[in-house]
């Protein structure tokens, strides 16, 4: 049983909402959530961890999406000697219904600690710490409730996207009806391990990227527009008018130059063929700049973070391509790059790490794609060339 | 029995009404005061979002309070967002203000809008997590306690945003944020070598490690392995696929911290953060050295970046030698890459400061 944890009440103090009050209040229903108030107190103490590595638990007929963890304290601490977590996939853009929301809320009420992240950083529900024996009830509940597991180890993890088009004005593509298909569609590659390593698709309306797709992704998606970005001459004389710098704070911003502000006739020019899409000027310009007419996305690929041989951004694979129900193109190339990961790849080798190993070359030929200059910042320096 | 592979709730059945009718039909918005967005449709309807920070370590009584505001003023809707912030939206403007009185009253903030400090996207940390060099909630309370003013304003240049990732793994992408905490080890892993002879495949082991630093034990009578110390730069890859190769250590462990990521394009292209401090202890609960060297980086940036320059930005336009010099963060040879891409970071020009 938890005892007094000073190091840990101290935690309750100052302006910022105090997540230990979070777990105390589920103490105050829970032993378990009570516990995990010692074993905190307990890792301030020692300043280590005090879970064990690993446990190999789950639900029937998934490979993933509960996430194993043992006490290493289990005398000190008995009600998180097993102290399981559930990945919930969540619904696009993680919007509810509080219909929907206290439906969760009451599922794990019944089945675990009451503690939750909301929410964790791939994007699901995340319900923190059950016993072995509750697990199965729980996903029962979970799926009666219209929930289902998220990803976890090597498999396709959930996939998330931006707000979109439910409430942004610059989205470029549906990426709340995208991920949600793509999500229906791979249920089998999300809740069965069976690759390398994981695969991560995040989904982005612009370049802005607000779900960080072309950091954390294998497959970013990326809305952009293959027109002219939209101005409206009054409303960029407005601004004006109300005191904005423009020629400092958005022409001389504009990376490639491709901005220019005719002082004269009051008017706001672009060079459309000089412009890369970066949304400085239309984010600071709302009610004037819009992103253009021809809508569609850039595929990237094989962003990570460090593990194994160093955190990667994604590159472009696919400058322009146009993203439309029912994403057979995508689902097609996703495919495509399974197989051939799942064939090639090492252990714990991220599609990016396999790319680099093997060459863009070989990758290009495996899925089909033709190189251009959009996908690379230079050609190469060194005389090393395959024929 | 249960169902199986039913996927998560269909979105469509989780949006407001305001959201459905006026769906893929905006035409612009605006940010009203800190925490509160005005977006407005080409049907002329309006939504106002409140954004409100969040523990994220939340018990189910904390999202059935939430749960209650959004059945009081938004017709039982919420979203969360990317940065675990919660989002009342409402067409209502007279609701605006009932809104952030009910989230006041509950002690959560209204704000995480424009140049601001929003919510620091983090991992679980000691107390859910096997790998954890550090914790993560209390770093993030401690930090958010005294950055709190940067989340209910928006004074700073550009948005400045935080991570914690409590081991190298990094979960959530703190190598791209304009200043990342992250929990290192410093002390090679300690094998227990019966245990490894039990439950660890040797190849599956050496394999995994990035420099070759981990050798088959020269004793052909023990199944195990040797770990070559000069070469372990402490990833922990090994232990996360042999449980008998654990690195926490109480003395060794603790945080580091890196400057200048963004994943936007917005002016300069997407950019990783940049090691500014290579090993800080850690003293739990409240982290002191840790929230100190990040207050100052944040305030140094506040005063001398440039209107709309994001972390790196400014950095890149001082120079690296500025930054130091300003932050009086000390230089050491830990700053110097000496992994993969490590030439690329090496300075092949005589132009620089002093």
């Amino acid at each position: 049983m938890a005892g007094e944890t000073p190091k840990v009440d101290e935690l309750e103090k100052g302006p910022w909402p105090s997540y230990v009050k979070e777990i105390k209040r589920a103490a105050k229903k829970n032993a378990a959530a009570k516990d995990l108030l010692g074993v905190q107190e307990l890792s301030f103490n020692d300043r280590v961890t005090h879970w064990k590595h690993g446990g190999i638990v789950g639900v029937t007929g998934y490979g993933g999406g509960v996430i194993g963890r043992y006490s290493d304290v289990p005398d000190k601490f008995p009600q998180v000697e097993s102290f399981h977590t559930l990945r919930v996939n969540h619904p696009a853009g993680w919007f509810y219904s509080t219909k929907t929301l206290r439906k969760i809320c009451d599922v794990w009420e019944k089945h675990g600690s009451g503690l939750t992240n909301m929410h964790g950083s791939t994007g699901d529900i995340i319900l923190l710490g059950t016993t072995t024996a509750h697990l199965q009830p729980c996903f029962n509940d979970l799926t009666e409730a219209g929930f289902d597991l998220g990803g976890s180890g090597s498999a396709l993890r959930t996939p998330t996207a931006c707000v979109g088009p439910a409430r942004c004005e610059w989205t470029n593509i549906d990426t709340l009806d995208m991920v949600h298909h793509l999500t229906m569609e791979f249920q089998d590659e999300i809740h069965r391990p069976r690759w390398p390593y994981k695969f991560k698709i995040k989904i982005s309306g612009c370049p802005n990227d607000c779900v960080a797709a072309i950091a954390r992704a294998d497959f970013t998606i990326i809305g952009t527009w293959r027109d002219s970005l939209k101005i409206d001459q009054k409303a960029v004389r407005e601004y004006v008018k109300g005191g904005m710098d423009i020629k400092t704070d958005i022409v001389a911003r504009c990376p490639t130059n491709a901005l220019e502000w005719d002082e004269r006739a009051k008017e706001l020019k672009l060079i459309s063929e000089d412009c890369v899409r970066c949304m400085h000027c239309i984010n600071k310009m709302t009610k004037a700049l819009r992103p253009g007419e021809d809508k569609g996305a850039t595929i990237l690929m094989g962003g990570k973070a460090p593990i194994i041989k160093g955190a990667m951004l994604s590159s472009v694979i696919i400058p322009f391509m146009k993203i439309e129900p029912p994403y057979t193109e995508i689902k097609d190339l996703l495919r495509k790059i399974w197989d051939w990961w799942d064939e090639n790849g090492r252990p714990r080798e991220r599609v990016g790490e396999l790319i680099e190993k093997v060459g863009m070359r070989t990758f290009l030929k495996v899925i089909g794609i033709k190189p251009v200059p959009q996908m690379i910042k230079a050609p190469r320096t060194n005389p090393y060339v395959f024929f | 029995m249960s169902k199986t592979d039913i996927g998560p709730p269909n979105f469509q059945e989780m949006l407001p009404e305001v959201i459905k009718k006026n769906y893929g039909q905006w035409k612009y918005h605006e940010i009203m005061k800190p925490g509160v967005l005005r977006h407005v449709a080409e049907s002329g309807d309006e939504v106002f979002s409140i954004r409100v920070g969040s523990p994220r370590l939340v018990s189910i009584d904390f999202i059935r309070d939430i749960c209650d505001v959004a059945d009081k003023y938004c017709d039982g809707h919420l979203r969360f967002t990317s940065r675990y912030n919660i989002e009342f939206l409402t067409p209502d403007k007279k609701k605006v203000e009932p809104i952030i009185e009910a989230a006041q009253k509950m002690g959560l903030p209204v704000g995480g809008t424009g140049n601001c400090i929003s919510n620091i996207v983090h991992t679980q940390g000691w107390a859910h997590c096997h790998s954890a060099a550090t914790d993560s909630s209390p770093i993030v309370k401690a930090l958010m306690d005294e950055l709190y003013d940067y989340f209910t304003s928006m004074k700073l240049p550009a948005l400045l945003r935080i991570s914690l990732a409590c081991c190298i793994n990094m979960c959530g992408a703190v190598h791209c944020s304009d200043l990342a905490i992250v929990g290192v080890h410093t002390k090679i892993p300690k094998v227990n070598h019966e245990k490894v002879m039990a439950v660890c495949e040797i190849p599956t082991v050496m394999a995994a490690c990035p420099t070759g630093a981990i050798r088959r034990h020269p004793d052909k009578e023990v199944k195990s392995v040797v770990i070559k110390e000069d070469l372990c730069m402490y990833c922990g890859n090994c232990y996360t696929v042999c449980p008998a190769m654990p690195l926490a250590d109480a003395e060794g462990d603790g945080i580091a911290i890196y400057a200048g990521g963004k994943v936007s394009n917005a002016r300069k292209p997407p950019m990783f953060s940049r090691l500014v401090v290579p090993y800080l202890p850690n003293h739990p609960p409240r982290w002191p050295e840790v929230v100190e060297t990040i207050k100052k980086i944040v305030e140094i940036y506040a005063s001398h970046a440039r209107k709309y320059e994001r972390m790196g930005e400014w950095i890149e336009r001082i120079g690296w030698e500025a930054f130091f010099r300003l932050t009086e963060l000390p230089f050491t040879e830990q700053h110097i890459d000496d992994f993969t891409y490590a030439r690329e970071t090496f300075r092949t020009t005589t132009q620089f400061k002093w």
